[in-house]
Protein backbone atom coordinates (compact mmCIF):
# COMPACT_ATOMS: atom_id res chain seq x y z
CA UNK A 1 0.00 0.00 0.00
CA UNK A 2 1.26 3.73 -1.07
CA UNK A 3 0.93 5.54 1.63
CA UNK A 4 0.47 9.31 0.12
CA UNK A 5 -0.80 12.82 1.97
CA UNK A 6 -3.42 14.94 0.75
CA UNK A 7 -2.05 18.58 2.59
CA UNK A 8 -3.27 20.70 -0.69
CA UNK A 9 -4.97 21.34 -3.76
CA UNK A 10 -1.88 22.48 -5.48
CA UNK A 11 -0.28 18.95 -5.31
CA UNK A 12 -3.03 17.81 -7.48
CA UNK A 13 -2.74 17.73 -11.55
CA UNK A 14 -5.84 18.00 -13.54
CA UNK A 15 -5.47 14.35 -14.19
CA UNK A 16 -5.61 13.54 -10.44
CA UNK A 17 -8.63 15.62 -10.04
CA UNK A 18 -10.50 13.83 -13.07
CA UNK A 19 -9.24 10.67 -11.27
CA UNK A 20 -11.04 11.40 -7.94
CA UNK A 21 -14.32 12.64 -9.59
CA UNK A 22 -14.52 9.99 -12.01
CA UNK A 23 -14.10 7.76 -8.79
CA UNK A 24 -16.73 9.51 -6.59
CA UNK A 25 -19.05 9.29 -9.51
CA UNK A 26 -18.88 5.30 -9.86
CA UNK A 27 -19.36 5.02 -6.03
CA UNK A 28 -22.01 7.52 -6.58
CA UNK A 29 -23.59 5.58 -9.04
CA UNK A 30 -23.65 2.67 -7.46
CA UNK A 31 -22.57 2.40 -3.44
CA UNK A 32 -23.22 -1.12 -2.49
CA UNK A 33 -20.39 -1.82 -4.68
CA UNK A 34 -17.59 -0.78 -2.32
CA UNK A 35 -19.66 -1.62 0.43
CA UNK A 36 -17.02 -4.23 1.78
CA UNK A 37 -14.43 -2.99 -0.05
CA UNK A 38 -12.48 -1.43 3.16
CA UNK A 39 -13.82 -3.70 6.31
CA UNK A 40 -11.29 -3.98 9.11
CA UNK A 41 -9.96 -0.33 7.84
CA UNK A 42 -9.89 2.22 10.95
CA UNK A 43 -9.79 5.56 10.41
CA UNK A 44 -8.53 8.25 12.54
CA UNK A 45 -10.82 11.76 12.89
CA UNK A 46 -8.59 14.26 14.96
CA UNK A 47 -10.71 17.45 14.98
CA UNK A 48 -8.94 20.41 17.24
CA UNK A 49 -11.99 22.47 15.39
CA UNK A 50 -15.29 22.48 15.53
CA UNK A 51 -16.88 19.91 12.69
CA UNK A 52 -20.50 18.80 11.12
CA UNK A 53 -20.18 18.44 7.45
CA UNK A 54 -16.50 17.68 7.27
CA UNK A 55 -16.47 15.27 10.37
CA UNK A 56 -19.52 13.44 9.61
CA UNK A 57 -19.17 12.80 5.99
CA UNK A 58 -15.75 11.11 6.72
CA UNK A 59 -17.00 9.15 8.97
CA UNK A 60 -19.99 8.07 6.50
CA UNK A 61 -17.64 7.13 4.24
CA UNK A 62 -15.53 5.22 6.21
CA UNK A 63 -18.08 2.89 7.34
CA UNK A 64 -19.88 3.01 3.49
CA UNK A 65 -16.48 1.21 2.70
CA UNK A 66 -17.26 -1.27 5.24
CA UNK A 67 -14.29 0.40 7.66
CA UNK A 68 -14.73 1.83 10.77
CA UNK A 69 -13.50 5.11 12.66
CA UNK A 70 -12.25 6.19 16.20
CA UNK A 71 -12.69 9.59 16.91
CA UNK A 72 -10.19 11.67 19.47
CA UNK A 73 -13.45 13.88 20.29
CA UNK A 74 -13.32 17.50 21.73
CA UNK A 75 -10.01 19.18 22.20
CA UNK A 76 -11.12 19.79 25.85
CA UNK A 77 -11.36 15.96 26.49
CA UNK A 78 -8.04 15.49 24.98
CA UNK A 79 -4.45 14.85 26.02
CA UNK A 80 -4.43 17.94 24.11
CA UNK A 81 -5.55 19.55 27.04
CA UNK A 82 -2.59 18.55 28.97
CA UNK A 83 -0.12 20.25 26.48
CA UNK A 84 0.89 17.23 24.45
CA UNK A 85 1.98 18.16 20.85
CA UNK A 86 0.15 17.69 17.35
CA UNK A 87 3.27 16.21 16.45
CA UNK A 88 3.08 13.67 19.25
CA UNK A 89 -0.65 13.45 18.79
CA UNK A 90 -0.12 12.15 15.57
CA UNK A 91 2.53 9.82 15.91
CA UNK A 92 0.69 7.87 18.53
CA UNK A 93 -2.71 8.08 16.86
CA UNK A 94 -1.21 6.37 13.52
CA UNK A 95 -0.61 3.10 15.56
CA UNK A 96 -4.20 2.78 16.00
CA UNK A 97 -5.17 3.51 12.18
CA UNK A 98 -5.05 2.81 8.81
CA UNK A 99 -5.61 6.68 8.06
CA UNK A 100 -5.81 9.92 9.64
CA UNK A 101 -7.83 13.27 9.12
CA UNK A 102 -6.75 16.37 10.67
CA UNK A 103 -8.52 19.50 11.44
CA UNK A 104 -6.17 22.25 12.72
CA UNK A 105 -6.56 25.76 13.50
CA UNK A 106 -3.33 26.51 12.37
CA UNK A 107 -1.67 27.46 9.19
CA UNK A 108 0.75 24.57 8.28
CA UNK A 109 -0.50 21.74 10.41
CA UNK A 110 -1.26 19.33 8.21
CA UNK A 111 1.99 19.46 6.17
CA UNK A 112 3.36 19.42 9.52
CA UNK A 113 1.89 16.22 10.64
CA UNK A 114 2.39 14.26 7.88
CA UNK A 115 5.93 14.42 8.35
CA UNK A 116 5.77 12.50 11.57
CA UNK A 117 3.34 9.73 9.87
CA UNK A 118 3.33 7.39 7.38
CA UNK A 119 -0.33 6.38 7.40
CA UNK A 120 -2.22 8.97 5.20
CA UNK A 121 -2.97 11.98 6.62
CA UNK A 122 -6.05 14.06 4.51
CA UNK A 123 -5.89 18.23 5.73
CA UNK A 124 -10.01 18.39 7.10
CA UNK A 125 -9.12 22.34 7.41
CA UNK A 126 -5.83 24.13 8.75
CA UNK A 127 -6.97 27.41 10.10
CA UNK A 128 -7.05 29.61 7.25
CA UNK A 129 -4.79 27.80 4.68
CA UNK A 130 -6.42 24.95 2.39
CA UNK A 131 -9.16 22.28 2.55
CA UNK A 132 -8.97 20.00 -0.21
CA UNK A 133 -11.30 17.57 0.47
CA UNK A 134 -13.83 20.47 0.43
CA UNK A 135 -12.12 21.39 -3.24
CA UNK A 136 -12.69 17.96 -4.28
CA UNK A 137 -16.78 17.52 -3.44
CA UNK A 138 -17.04 21.54 -5.18
CA UNK A 139 -15.42 20.75 -8.08
CA UNK A 140 -17.76 17.56 -8.12
CA UNK A 141 -20.64 19.63 -7.88
CA UNK A 142 -20.23 22.17 -10.54
CA UNK A 143 -19.40 19.40 -12.84
CA UNK A 144 -22.26 18.10 -12.27
CA UNK A 145 -24.10 21.63 -12.45
CA UNK A 146 -21.91 23.17 -15.70
CA UNK A 147 -19.02 20.68 -16.32
CA UNK A 148 -15.20 22.01 -15.87
CA UNK A 149 -14.39 24.13 -18.71
CA UNK A 150 -14.86 27.04 -20.65
CA UNK A 151 -16.47 28.25 -17.34
CA UNK A 152 -17.02 31.87 -15.81
CA UNK A 153 -17.53 31.54 -11.63
CA UNK A 154 -17.56 34.04 -9.32
CA UNK A 155 -16.47 33.53 -5.87
CA UNK A 156 -17.55 36.10 -2.88
CA UNK A 157 -17.42 36.79 0.70
CA UNK A 158 -14.45 36.10 2.95
CA UNK A 159 -11.34 35.54 0.51
CA UNK A 160 -9.27 36.35 3.46
CA UNK A 161 -9.43 33.79 5.91
CA UNK A 162 -11.73 31.32 3.74
CA UNK A 163 -9.96 28.16 3.65
CA UNK A 164 -12.01 26.61 0.95
CA UNK A 165 -12.20 29.64 -1.36
CA UNK A 166 -8.11 29.33 -1.20
CA UNK A 167 -8.35 25.54 -2.07
CA UNK A 168 -10.83 25.90 -4.83
CA UNK A 169 -9.17 29.16 -6.57
CA UNK A 170 -6.07 26.92 -6.96
CA UNK A 171 -7.57 23.69 -7.88
CA UNK A 172 -9.38 25.68 -11.01
CA UNK A 173 -6.32 26.86 -12.81
CA UNK A 174 -6.44 23.43 -14.12
CA UNK A 175 -9.36 24.17 -15.95
CA UNK A 176 -10.62 26.63 -18.58
CA UNK A 177 -12.08 28.89 -15.84
CA UNK A 178 -12.18 32.35 -15.61
CA UNK A 179 -12.23 33.53 -11.90
CA UNK A 180 -13.98 36.62 -10.68
CA UNK A 181 -13.27 37.22 -6.76
CA UNK A 182 -15.74 39.48 -5.14
CA UNK A 183 -15.17 40.62 -1.76
CA UNK A 184 -14.78 43.49 0.49
CA UNK A 185 -11.75 45.24 0.04
CA UNK A 186 -10.77 43.84 3.99
CA UNK A 187 -11.62 40.31 2.98
CA UNK A 188 -9.44 40.18 0.23
CA UNK A 189 -7.42 37.54 -1.24
CA UNK A 190 -4.13 36.97 1.11
CA UNK A 191 -1.08 37.99 -1.79
CA UNK A 192 -0.17 34.40 -0.89
CA UNK A 193 -2.84 32.90 -2.81
CA UNK A 194 -2.90 35.77 -5.72
CA UNK A 195 1.02 35.26 -6.25
CA UNK A 196 0.07 31.25 -6.94
CA UNK A 197 -2.95 31.92 -8.92
CA UNK A 198 -0.63 34.34 -11.37
CA UNK A 199 2.29 31.92 -10.98
CA UNK A 200 -0.35 29.47 -12.57
CA UNK A 201 -1.94 30.98 -15.26
CA UNK A 202 -0.13 34.42 -15.60
CA UNK A 203 -3.07 35.88 -14.05
CA UNK A 204 -4.97 35.71 -17.14
CA UNK A 205 -8.53 34.46 -15.92
CA UNK A 206 -8.53 35.86 -12.37
CA UNK A 207 -10.24 39.24 -11.59
CA UNK A 208 -11.10 41.16 -8.09
CA UNK A 209 -14.18 43.13 -7.44
CA UNK A 210 -15.79 44.67 -4.68
CA UNK A 211 -19.26 44.58 -6.40
CA UNK A 212 -20.90 41.61 -7.65
CA UNK A 213 -23.31 43.56 -9.96
CA UNK A 214 -19.90 43.98 -12.16
CA UNK A 215 -19.49 40.37 -13.09
CA UNK A 216 -23.44 38.86 -12.41
CA UNK A 217 -24.64 38.50 -15.85
CA UNK A 218 -22.10 36.78 -16.97
CA UNK A 219 -21.32 33.98 -14.41
CA UNK A 220 -21.98 30.08 -15.27
CA UNK A 221 -21.59 29.55 -10.93
CA UNK A 222 -21.68 31.99 -8.20
CA UNK A 223 -20.07 30.17 -5.02
CA UNK A 224 -20.70 32.25 -1.49
CA UNK A 225 -18.92 32.47 1.63
CA UNK A 226 -20.12 33.87 4.88
CA UNK A 227 -18.73 37.34 5.58
CA UNK A 228 -17.39 36.71 9.44
CA UNK A 229 -18.52 39.37 11.11
CA UNK A 230 -15.93 38.44 14.10
CA UNK A 231 -13.02 38.94 11.28
CA UNK A 232 -13.92 42.81 11.40
CA UNK A 233 -12.21 45.15 13.52
CA UNK A 234 -15.08 47.56 13.77
CA UNK A 235 -18.92 46.71 13.95
CA UNK A 236 -19.60 50.03 11.36
CA UNK A 237 -17.00 48.52 8.85
CA UNK A 238 -18.83 44.77 8.69
CA UNK A 239 -22.38 47.01 8.15
CA UNK A 240 -21.28 48.79 5.61
CA UNK A 241 -20.49 45.54 3.30
CA UNK A 242 -22.63 42.73 5.03
CA UNK A 243 -25.60 43.50 2.85
CA UNK A 244 -23.60 44.29 -0.62
CA UNK A 245 -22.75 40.42 -0.12
CA UNK A 246 -26.44 38.79 0.47
CA UNK A 247 -28.09 36.80 -2.17
CA UNK A 248 -31.95 37.43 -2.41
CA UNK A 249 -34.43 37.10 -5.34
CA UNK A 250 -34.03 40.36 -6.59
CA UNK A 251 -30.11 39.93 -6.65
CA UNK A 252 -30.60 37.17 -9.11
CA UNK A 253 -32.56 39.09 -11.73
CA UNK A 254 -29.60 39.90 -13.45
CA UNK A 255 -27.99 36.82 -13.10
CA UNK A 256 -28.36 34.00 -15.66
CA UNK A 257 -31.03 31.42 -15.82
CA UNK A 258 -28.51 28.41 -15.58
CA UNK A 259 -26.56 30.22 -12.68
CA UNK A 260 -25.24 27.54 -10.63
CA UNK A 261 -25.47 28.79 -6.86
CA UNK A 262 -22.81 27.29 -4.10
CA UNK A 263 -21.77 27.67 -0.56
CA UNK A 264 -19.62 25.23 1.19
CA UNK A 265 -21.49 25.75 4.79
CA UNK A 266 -23.00 26.81 7.00
CA UNK A 267 -24.25 29.94 6.20
CA UNK A 268 -26.04 32.68 8.07
CA UNK A 269 -27.79 35.45 6.01
CA UNK A 270 -25.59 35.27 2.74
CA UNK A 271 -28.53 33.18 0.88
CA UNK A 272 -32.22 33.85 1.33
CA UNK A 273 -33.60 31.03 2.05
CA UNK A 274 -36.37 31.86 -0.81
CA UNK A 275 -33.16 30.79 -3.38
CA UNK A 276 -33.24 27.44 -1.44
CA UNK A 277 -36.27 25.93 -3.92
CA UNK A 278 -34.81 27.50 -7.11
CA UNK A 279 -33.23 25.47 -9.77
CA UNK A 280 -29.92 27.62 -8.85
CA UNK A 281 -29.43 26.27 -5.23
CA UNK A 282 -27.14 23.72 -5.26
CA UNK A 283 -25.62 24.04 -1.87
CA UNK A 284 -28.06 21.08 -0.21
CA UNK A 285 -26.65 18.93 -2.79
CA UNK A 286 -22.47 20.34 -2.84
CA UNK A 287 -23.09 18.95 1.02
CA UNK A 288 -24.70 15.57 0.22
CA UNK A 289 -21.67 15.06 -2.60
CA UNK A 290 -19.20 14.82 0.96
CA UNK A 291 -19.77 11.20 1.61
CA UNK A 292 -18.94 9.67 -2.51
CA UNK A 293 -16.28 12.10 -2.96
CA UNK A 294 -14.41 11.49 0.29
CA UNK A 295 -15.32 7.68 -0.37
CA UNK A 296 -13.63 7.86 -3.42
CA UNK A 297 -10.14 9.88 -1.56
CA UNK A 298 -9.94 6.73 0.67
CA UNK A 299 -10.69 4.12 -1.37
CA UNK A 300 -7.18 6.01 -3.68
CA UNK A 301 -5.78 6.41 -1.28
CA UNK A 302 -6.14 3.48 1.33
CA UNK A 303 -6.42 0.72 -1.37
CA UNK A 304 -3.28 -1.46 -2.10
CA UNK A 305 -4.44 -3.05 -5.86
CA UNK A 306 -2.63 -0.35 -7.56
CA UNK A 307 -5.76 2.15 -7.26
CA UNK A 308 -3.13 4.52 -5.85
CA UNK A 309 -1.14 5.03 -9.09
CA UNK A 310 -4.56 6.91 -10.55
CA UNK A 311 -3.59 9.71 -8.17
CA UNK A 312 0.18 9.15 -8.40
CA UNK A 313 0.79 13.36 -7.59
CA UNK A 314 -0.99 12.94 -4.62
CA UNK A 315 1.76 12.37 -2.55
CA UNK A 316 4.04 14.97 -0.13
CA UNK A 317 4.22 18.28 -1.33
CA UNK B 1 48.45 46.23 1.88
CA UNK B 2 44.59 46.70 1.32
CA UNK B 3 42.36 44.31 0.70
CA UNK B 4 42.35 43.88 -3.24
CA UNK B 5 38.89 44.32 -3.43
CA UNK B 6 39.16 47.98 -2.48
CA UNK B 7 40.48 48.40 -6.13
CA UNK B 8 37.83 47.07 -7.96
CA UNK B 9 34.90 49.46 -6.83
CA UNK B 10 37.24 52.28 -6.60
CA UNK B 11 36.09 53.24 -3.55
CA UNK B 12 39.62 53.04 -1.81
CA UNK B 13 39.21 56.17 0.20
CA UNK B 14 35.98 55.11 1.68
CA UNK B 15 37.47 51.40 1.91
CA UNK B 16 40.44 53.49 4.54
CA UNK B 17 37.10 54.24 6.69
CA UNK B 18 37.62 51.11 8.38
CA UNK B 19 40.60 49.76 9.52
CA UNK B 20 42.15 46.38 7.41
CA UNK B 21 42.11 43.23 8.88
CA UNK B 22 44.77 40.56 9.12
CA UNK B 23 42.53 37.64 8.56
CA UNK B 24 38.79 37.00 8.37
CA UNK B 25 36.23 37.80 6.42
CA UNK B 26 35.49 41.44 4.55
CA UNK B 27 31.92 41.39 3.67
CA UNK B 28 31.25 44.22 0.87
CA UNK B 29 28.76 45.63 -0.95
CA UNK B 30 25.79 44.94 1.89
CA UNK B 31 22.61 47.28 0.64
CA UNK B 32 23.71 50.20 2.45
CA UNK B 33 21.60 50.16 6.19
CA UNK B 34 21.99 46.53 6.71
CA UNK B 35 25.01 46.31 7.74
CA UNK B 36 23.62 45.74 11.65
CA UNK B 37 21.23 43.32 10.27
CA UNK B 38 24.79 41.41 8.64
CA UNK B 39 26.00 41.03 11.96
CA UNK B 40 22.74 39.71 13.56
CA UNK B 41 22.79 36.77 11.09
CA UNK B 42 26.16 36.15 12.00
CA UNK B 43 25.06 35.97 15.50
CA UNK B 44 27.96 39.30 16.48
CA UNK B 45 26.54 41.14 19.37
CA UNK B 46 30.19 42.54 20.22
CA UNK B 47 29.66 40.28 23.81
CA UNK B 48 32.44 37.67 22.71
CA UNK B 49 34.97 40.09 22.00
CA UNK B 50 34.99 39.96 18.49
CA UNK B 51 37.06 42.50 16.39
CA UNK B 52 34.52 44.06 13.77
CA UNK B 53 34.63 47.07 11.52
CA UNK B 54 31.65 48.42 10.39
CA UNK B 55 31.26 50.89 7.50
CA UNK B 56 27.59 52.29 6.64
CA UNK B 57 26.32 54.28 3.67
CA UNK B 58 29.43 54.81 2.32
CA UNK B 59 29.64 55.96 -1.61
CA UNK B 60 29.88 52.96 -4.14
CA UNK B 61 30.11 52.89 -8.03
CA UNK B 62 27.73 49.93 -7.92
CA UNK B 63 25.26 50.52 -5.03
CA UNK B 64 25.28 54.32 -4.82
CA UNK B 65 25.75 53.64 -1.25
CA UNK B 66 27.11 50.29 0.62
CA UNK B 67 27.97 48.79 4.05
CA UNK B 68 31.12 46.91 4.37
CA UNK B 69 31.59 44.42 7.33
CA UNK B 70 34.75 43.49 8.10
CA UNK B 71 35.78 40.91 10.92
CA UNK B 72 38.75 39.50 12.34
CA UNK B 73 39.52 35.98 12.72
CA UNK B 74 36.16 34.42 11.13
CA UNK B 75 35.72 32.64 7.97
CA UNK B 76 32.01 32.54 7.07
CA UNK B 77 30.16 29.21 6.10
CA UNK B 78 28.49 28.40 3.47
CA UNK B 79 25.13 28.50 5.04
CA UNK B 80 25.94 31.38 7.07
CA UNK B 81 26.61 33.09 3.51
CA UNK B 82 23.39 31.41 2.16
CA UNK B 83 21.35 33.22 4.95
CA UNK B 84 23.42 36.86 4.08
CA UNK B 85 22.41 36.74 0.64
CA UNK B 86 19.08 37.07 1.65
CA UNK B 87 19.40 40.42 3.17
CA UNK B 88 22.42 41.20 1.21
CA UNK B 89 22.30 39.84 -2.71
CA UNK B 90 24.88 42.01 -4.21
CA UNK B 91 27.44 41.24 -1.54
CA UNK B 92 31.01 40.42 -2.05
CA UNK B 93 32.69 37.69 0.20
CA UNK B 94 36.22 38.53 0.55
CA UNK B 95 38.33 35.60 2.62
CA UNK B 96 41.62 37.14 3.91
CA UNK B 97 44.74 35.58 5.52
CA UNK B 98 47.73 37.76 6.25
CA UNK B 99 46.36 40.52 4.45
CA UNK B 100 45.99 39.15 1.41
CA UNK B 101 42.31 38.57 -0.13
CA UNK B 102 42.40 34.17 -1.05
CA UNK B 103 39.26 33.87 -1.80
CA UNK B 104 36.37 36.51 -3.25
CA UNK B 105 33.24 35.75 -4.49
CA UNK B 106 29.42 36.77 -4.95
CA UNK B 107 27.03 35.58 -2.65
CA UNK B 108 24.32 32.77 -4.35
CA UNK B 109 21.28 32.48 -2.83
CA UNK B 110 19.93 29.15 -1.99
CA UNK B 111 16.57 27.54 -2.50
CA UNK B 112 15.68 26.65 0.69
CA UNK B 113 16.80 28.06 4.07
CA UNK B 114 15.70 26.16 7.50
CA UNK B 115 15.79 27.15 11.12
CA UNK B 116 17.19 30.52 10.74
CA UNK B 117 14.06 32.76 10.21
CA UNK B 118 11.04 32.81 11.94
CA UNK B 119 7.36 32.74 10.03
CA UNK B 120 5.72 36.33 10.84
CA UNK B 121 2.33 34.37 10.55
CA UNK B 122 1.09 33.93 14.21
CA UNK B 123 -1.31 31.37 12.91
CA UNK B 124 1.35 29.71 11.12
CA UNK B 125 1.81 26.09 13.15
CA UNK B 126 5.90 26.48 13.24
CA UNK B 127 4.95 29.52 15.90
CA UNK B 128 2.75 27.15 17.80
CA UNK B 129 5.61 25.21 20.26
CA UNK B 130 5.65 21.96 17.88
CA UNK B 131 8.68 20.58 17.34
CA UNK B 132 9.35 21.73 14.16
CA UNK B 133 12.15 24.14 12.95
CA UNK B 134 11.10 27.01 10.21
CA UNK B 135 11.74 26.34 6.66
CA UNK B 136 11.29 29.00 3.79
CA UNK B 137 11.74 28.84 0.34
CA UNK B 138 13.82 31.69 -1.25
CA UNK B 139 11.76 33.39 -4.26
CA UNK B 140 13.62 36.19 -6.57
CA UNK B 141 12.25 39.05 -4.46
CA UNK B 142 11.65 37.88 -1.28
CA UNK B 143 11.06 34.05 0.92
CA UNK B 144 8.30 32.49 1.72
CA UNK B 145 7.01 30.00 4.37
CA UNK B 146 6.90 26.31 3.26
CA UNK B 147 4.45 25.15 5.91
CA UNK B 148 1.56 28.44 5.64
CA UNK B 149 2.39 29.61 2.45
CA UNK B 150 3.18 33.49 4.05
CA UNK B 151 5.69 35.50 2.02
CA UNK B 152 7.67 38.40 2.91
CA UNK B 153 9.28 40.06 0.41
CA UNK B 154 10.90 43.89 2.30
CA UNK B 155 11.19 42.59 5.92
CA UNK B 156 13.30 39.62 5.79
CA UNK B 157 16.08 41.19 8.38
CA UNK B 158 13.35 41.40 11.07
CA UNK B 159 12.37 37.32 10.82
CA UNK B 160 16.19 36.59 11.71
CA UNK B 161 15.69 34.28 14.59
CA UNK B 162 18.58 35.95 17.09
Amino acid sequence: MRHDHLITSKQLTRGDIETILDRAAEIDADPSAVADRHTNTLLGLLFFEPSTRTKMSFETAMKRLGGDVVDMGSVESSSVKKGETLADTVRVIEGYTDALVLRHPKQGAAKMASEYVDVPLLNAGDGAGHHPTQTMLDLYTIRENAGLDDLTIGIMGDLKYGRTVHSLAHALTNFDVRQHFVSPESLRLPREVVYDLHQADDGAGIREHESLEEILPELDVLYVTRIQRERFPDEQEYQKVAGEYQIGPETLEAAGDDLTIMHPLPRVDEIDPAIDETDHAAYFDQAHNGVPVRMALLDLLLSDDGATDRIGGAADE
Amino acid sequence: MSDTHDHHDGDDDHELRVSKIRSGTVIDHVRGGQALNVLAILGIDGSEGEEVSVGMNVPSDRLARKDIVKVEGRELSQDEVDVLSLIAPDATINIVRDYEVIEKHRVEPPEIVAGVLSCPNAGCITTSGEPVSSRFEVLEDGVRCDYCGTIVRDEIAGLIDT
